[in-house]
């Protein structure tokens, strides 16, 4: 009950034409406020599939979803909006910041859509974007920014809400190794911070930054384990 | 509410000016649609406004009886060619109806007047002084004659703008000036203000009028003493005329000895039956303007639709986004209709803007009246804010029900 996020039996079944797809098959899963956890697995493993659903895109088939004691399998579409708007910050893997609209609109728009006044989206836009290091980038657009800081504006609307997870889905897919780093780093302070982060990636070096590890295969956790070497190699 | 309604119309607006030939030609229906809606309209409300004010100037809340026709062996005379009303019709008209605010009557015939070396063949009319008041008749110079110039059958004549056009010298002075009808001497006491053309099409200001005794007893002659060409009626308000003219007809009915089962011996009309019958004819050209200019605002909105169409696919990721960060369905329709609205709404002022332009210009290019009420312009910037929000429904609902998990996947 204490879980900040309980899965019970997650199923997710497909059906493509003639043929049903099992992505997810029965995944138990509990996680704490404050971990960070990566989830891994090859293309095909159903991790996005979980992740599409702890980020309440989508419903499971099957089974029970709590997020922070709320009930999310069989919630309405508006609900769940309502429920990522509030609770969940989004990081993609191609950034997903809105074109030709500046640094600061694209991090207000969670506030946006929750109703603030103008000045407060403006005042904690401007606050997430100095926490990733984007203080005096407000007014620049999309184009005008290296992927690495466009990758940190998505963080900032992420954080901007004060979401209880960040789920972060292949967030250094797009970048080099530096600017990689750099996320991945400010991922790990955040979560040194208390944030709750999931992260989705094939890649071991990145998984390497959580601390615990979530191994998917065929829709079935394969292992859940505590990271072994918490000093990241990377060169 | 406010802020992202402000936002949204904000980000419209950013929108629709970063594809401004889009933006334009988009709009290029519901403008020529809305200035044809607005030209059309105003030419047709400037030509009923011409009509009534020609109906208004033959007087307003009038009520004329014409005599009724011979009826020998079958063969059925033109009106008037019997006479049937008489001067004492009219005094017991006045006299039993008190609905009526004047009466007065008249006969008019065509003669030759002559004025030194000038003449001229026009109409003269013998009229009662009640006459000049139920037609609105004022003075340019001098004024009316009286009851007493009627008693006693004076000399005198009133004359219309046309009538010293043909008869005097430019610049002279009508009123005290002596003209001849029938070699009888008449002394001119006032000019009357022109009144232009009637509703049917005649000068209304080619007209002497004299008084009605001295027309009857020294110009016209008269079968028998008191016949009438019309008897003029008129009330305090509009509303009255019916019940006046149902009136008038039983107490004439009565008066001319007429059985139930015969048919009337005078002819009733009202200023409401001349005019209602032009008007009807504008009205009619006023609707089918109105249905071809609606057909281009409907090609308007088609387009408007079309070009949402396009606008949903390509931001079907930016949908995705902002579903993801918590948009609900109503906000991603609000925000597509509002883009519809400002783009047909802008479409409607512009066409707006073109249409008074063309309005004013057929006034003065062809010289048609043409009015431009309040009313049209409201009517159409509602109609153009309609034509964005009805066309951009469809457009607005299909990028509400997008799937997040497609549209952030869409390329």
């Amino acid at each position: 009950m204490g879980s900040l996020i309980l899965c019970d039996d997650l199923w997710k079944v497909y059906r493509v034409g003639h043929v049903t797809v099992q992505a997810l098959r029965g995944i138990n899963v509990a996680i704490e406020p404050g971990e960070f956890v990566a989830v891994m697995g090859a293309s095909g493993s159903g991790k996005s599939t979980l992740m599409n659903i702890l980020g309440c895109l989508d419903q499971p088939s099957r089974g029970r979803y709590r997020l922070d004691g709320l009930d999310i399998a069989g919630a309405a579409s508006d609900i769940l909006a309502d429920i990522r708007n509030r609770h969940i910050g989004f990081v993609f893997q191609s950034f997903n910041l809105i074109p030709r609209t500046s640094a600061l609109e694209n991090a207000q728009l969670p506030l946006f859509y929750r109703g603030l006044s103008l000045q407060e989206q403006r005042a904690q836009a401007g606050s997430a974007l100095e926490r990733v290091g984007l203080a005096g980038r407000e007014h620049h657009y999309p184009t005008q920014l290296s992927g690495g800081q466009q990758q940190r504006v998505a963080i900032a609307r992420a954080l901007v809400g004060s979401p209880t997870i960040v789920l972060a889905d292949e967030p250094t897919g797009n970048l080099d190794m530096e600017s990689s780093r750099e996320i991945l780093g400010i991922l790990a302070r955040l979560n040194r911070d208390g944030m709750t982060i999931i992260m989705v990636t094939h890649d071991s070096e990145v998984a390497a930054y959580a601390s615990r590890q979530l191994m998917l295969q065929d829709g079935r956790i394969l292992f859940d384990r505590a990271t072994t070497s918490h000093v990241p190699v990377m060169q | 509410m406010p802020a992202f309604i402000l936002v949204t119309v904000l980000t419209a607006l950013r929108v629709l000016s970063r594809n401004r030939l889009r933006a334009g030609l988009t709009m290029l229906g519901i403008m020529i649609g809305v200035a044809a809606v607005i030209a059309l309209v105003s030419i047709g409300q400037g030509a009923r406004a011409a009509v009534r004010s020609q109906v208004a100037s033959m007087g307003t809340n009038v009520i004329v009886v014409l005599p009724g026709t011979t009826t020998v062996g079958g063969v059925r005379g033109g009106q008037g060619t019997v006479v049937t009303l008489t001067v004492s019709d009219g005094l017991e008209l006045k006299k039993r109806i008190p609905l009526l605010v004047d009466t007065g009557w008249a006969r008019r015939d065509v003669m030759q007047i002559v004025n030194g070396n000038r003449n001229w063949n026009g109409p003269v009319n013998g009229i009662s002084p009640g006459y000049l008041k139920i037609r609105d008749w004022t003075y340019t110079s001098g004024g009316p004659f009286t009851q007493g110039d009627v008693d006693s059958a004076a000399r005198v004549a009133l004359i219309g703008q046309t009538t010293v056009e043909n008869l005097f010298e430019a610049g002279e002075e009508p009123v005290g000036a002596t003209i001849r009808i029938k070699n009888v001497p008449f002394r001119i006491v006032g000019v009357l203000t022109p009144k232009g053309q009637s509703a049917q099409g005649s000068d209304q200001d080619d007209v002497l009028f004299i008084p009605f005794t001295t027309a009857e007893r020294k110009v016209f002659g008269s079968q028998f003493l008191g016949a009438v060409g019309a008897l003029f009626a008129s009330t305090e308000r509009p509303e009255d005329l019916p019940e006046a003219v149902d009136e008038i007809r039983e107490v004439l009915r009565v008066r001319h000895r007429l059985q139930p089962e015969q048919q009337d011996d005078f002819t009733i009309r009202t200023q409401v039956d001349i005019g209602s019958v032009q008007e009807g004819t504008s009205h009619t050209l006023t609707v089918m303007l109105f249905a071809i200019a609606s057909v281009s605002l409907l090609v308007g909105g088609i387009g408007i639709m079309n070009i949402l169409l396009v606008s949903v696919t390509e931001r079907t990721r930016e949908i995705g986004i902002r579903m993801a960060v918590g948009a609900k369905r109503v906000h991603i329709l609000m925000q597509f209709l509002i883009e519809a609205v400002t783009l047909s709404v802008i479409g409607g002022l512009i066409g707006i803007a073109i249409g008074v332009v063309g309005a004013r210009l057929t006034t003065i290019v062809a010289g048609w009246p043409t009015v431009i009420s309040a009313d049209t312009l409201v009517m159409a910037f509602i109609f153009s804010a309609g034509v964005g929000l009805f066309f951009g429904l469809y457009p607005a609902n299909k990028a509400a029900r997008l799937n997040p998990i497609e549209a952030l996947r869409y390329e």
